[in-house]
């Protein structure tokens, strides 16, 4: 079977090259962008050339240099999230996967019901509590998805504990530590790494939706969302800052999923072929 | 299965008293006094007090959450601090729109999903196949606010065929003009949704289609399509109910971003202005009455997977996998 893993690499490098492209796209806006976040000196809904790339927005700001920061906020609520998911979600899948009887039940009933509860609904609530800022938008999409990882991780465990090789290791004296850190993530890290990318893409998407409602990152420092809804009465009179924004979020949310898919086949053989 | 299902209730009746306690407490949690919002600017510490008493918020609060619980038990959903209104009626009003806008979604979004996702998996070795693959593939990842944009400029802005947001203000004594205001923000949601679900109704068909039992079937002599009826529906269904069931839970919430792109009086903008306000009363209403949904929805998804499948009986919640 050569032909599938050329294939399966395949995702991977195109995966790479798009989102790497966004990436580039942030890390230069560390140290450069063409004009002041703030500087309104370009006219309004000046369109594209004419010292601006893609023309301004409403307020005369240059669309690209939004576009950068954009690309720049974007890279830090997903790495944000998956931090914070990463971490809650497996300290208390690896928990739950321990406990048995009635406190699994409760705990496997808990992450339940807080799945079922939408990721943005929490996000609204904490954003909330706090304050419209990138750290609360980021806080609160990371906690609604330490559920999805916590049960993830929670299922694993237990798959790997059931093993006899989990009955060997106890019976010749390893303690739980020990077993945690040295049979049971190295044996559920291939399907985590995957998930964990996924739901970068999907904080990206939830950062987005929430900055669109006026609950992300404030200006100057905007992100693509709240470019799109600055954009949305514009639409027909200047279509680049209601399109560009858009066409980067959805190529960056592509690029981080085929990277997730190409992981998967790269790691995990047995599912090649699905999904 | 009658044991399964008292089982069951009982789970959905904690779910819900834990749930309700989360919710008091978290909103508890949000900065900002209410009665701020009753008082004009610089009011004197008495008339804040009042405007406190008046709302109960001095009270202590396991006092405040036996009254609320003593309101719902009674089908009061109180009311609200800002304009005095009940909150149920006000409730029932707004999930005059959103309801029908998330079945209408659903219904949609399984019509398209189930046979585009059946088709993408038996003929994933044709260019159909991989075309209806890569485009649940693009699908997944365009949010749903921006699609939304996107419809409205073509089909609304250039084209003018339907109404770019907004519903009737008489609602559904207009029913053609109510539903043509339902048209793009229905599609916008079921297509976003059936990108999604294409992939698990994909996933599931490859499962059964490298099965033991549908080859065992055939062997003998069961034509495919029957094979399939019989053996492939029923074992394909279970994994994707149970997807369908959070599906349709997070659209009834999730609603919230599409009825803002469309000015929709729905659930969703009333949670929106709650919380902006501070309507503590509004905000736990309708928070309350979508968790109510979630757990039914997921307690007749749970039902109707040990229905299909007798081997889940024993397990209390969620399906296969």
């Amino acid at each position: 079977m050569s032909r599938p893993s050329t294939r399966h690499s395949a995702t991977l490098i195109a995966g790479c090259v798009t989102a790497g492209l966004i990436a580039l796209l942030a890390l230069v806006s560390l140290l450069w962008v063409p004009y002041a976040p703030d500087d309104t000196s370009g006219g309004r809904l000046a369109g594209p050339g004419g010292g601006h790339l893609l023309g301004t927005d409403k307020l005369g700001r240059d669309l690209f240099t939004q576009l950068m920061t954009g690309s720049r906020i974007a890279f830090e609520a997903g790495l944000g999230s998956v931090l914070i998911a990463a971490a809650i979600g497996i300290t208390l899948g690896v928990l739950a996967a321990f406990t048995r009887g009635w406190l699994d039940d409760t705990l496997a009933a808990l992450l339940d019901i807080l799945i079922a509860f939408p990721t943005l609904l929490l996000a609204m609530l904490v954003v909330a509590a706090r304050s419209a800022t990138l750290a609360s938008a980021v806080l609160a999409i990371g906690l609604a998805q330490s559920a999805v990882v916590g049960r993830l991780v929670r299922i694993l465990v237990k798959r790997v504990l059931a093993q006899d090789y989990i009955t060997a290791a106890r019976t010749s004296g390893t303690s739980w530590p020990r077993i945690v850190a040295g049979h049971v993530l190295p044996n559920i890290w291939p399907t985590l790494v995957v998930n964990l990318a996924l739901q970068f893409g999907l904080a990206i998407l939830a950062e987005a939706g929430l900055s669109y409602l006026g609950l992300g990152a404030p200006p100057p420092n905007a992100s693509w969302g709240r470019m799109l809804q600055e954009a949305q009465a514009t639409f027909t009179t200047a279509p680049a800052g209601a399109l560009a924004p858009g066409i980067l979020l959805v190529m960056l949310v592509i690029g981080v999923n085929l990277i997730a898919d190409g992981l998967r086949d790269t790691l995990d053989p047995a599912a090649r072929g699905r999904r | 299965m009658a044991r399964y299902i008292l089982r069951r209730l009982a789970f959905l009746l904690v779910s819900l008293a834990l749930a309700s306690v989360v919710l008091f407490v978290l909103l508890r949690l949000l900065p900002g006094d209410p009665a701020n919002a009753l008082t004009s600017v610089g009011a004197a510490p008495e008339q804040i007090a009042a405007a406190r008493h008046s709302i109960g918020s001095d009270r202590p609060l396991p006092e405040q959450f036996a009254h609320w619980i003593g309101q719902l038990a009674s089908g009061d959903l109180g009311t609200s601090f800002i304009s005095s209104l009940p909150v149920g009626p006000e409730v029932g009003a707004r999930l005059r729109v959103t309801v029908p806008l998330t079945l209408a979604a659903f219904v949609l979004a399984v019509l398209i999903a189930v046979p585009a996702g059946f088709l993408a998996a038996y003929k994933r070795r044709t260019w159909y196949g991989a075309l209806l693959n890569g485009v649940s593939q693009l699908g997944i990842a365009v949010p749903v606010f921006w699609l939304g944009m996107v419809l409205i400029a073509v089909f609304a802005l250039n084209g003018g065929w339907l109404p770019a947001g907004g519903f009737p203000q008489d609602g559904w004594a207009e029913p053609a003009e109510a539903m043509r205001s339902l048209v793009l923000p229905v599609a916008t949601i079921a297509l976003v949704m059936s990108a999604s679900l294409i992939r698990y109704v994909r996933s599931a068909t490859l499962d059964v289609l490298g099965s033991d039992y549908l080859r065992t079937a055939r062997a003998l002599g069961s034509s495919f399509g029957r094979a399939m009826w019989r053996h492939g529906l029923r074992n394909a269904a279970v994994p994707v109910i149970s997807i369908l069931g959070i599906e349709l839970a997070s659209t009834l919430l999730g609603a919230v971003v599409v009825e803002s792109v469309y000015a929709l009086p729905g659930l969703g903008s009333l949670l929106a202005t709650g919380i902006a306000q501070h309507d503590y009363p509004v905000i736990q209403g309708v928070l309350f009455v979508s968790t109510l949904a979630v757990l039914l929805i997921g307690f007749a998804a749970d039902i109707l997977q040990r229905i299909i499948d007798p081997r889940l009986r024993g397990r209390l919640s969620g399906g296969a996998r």
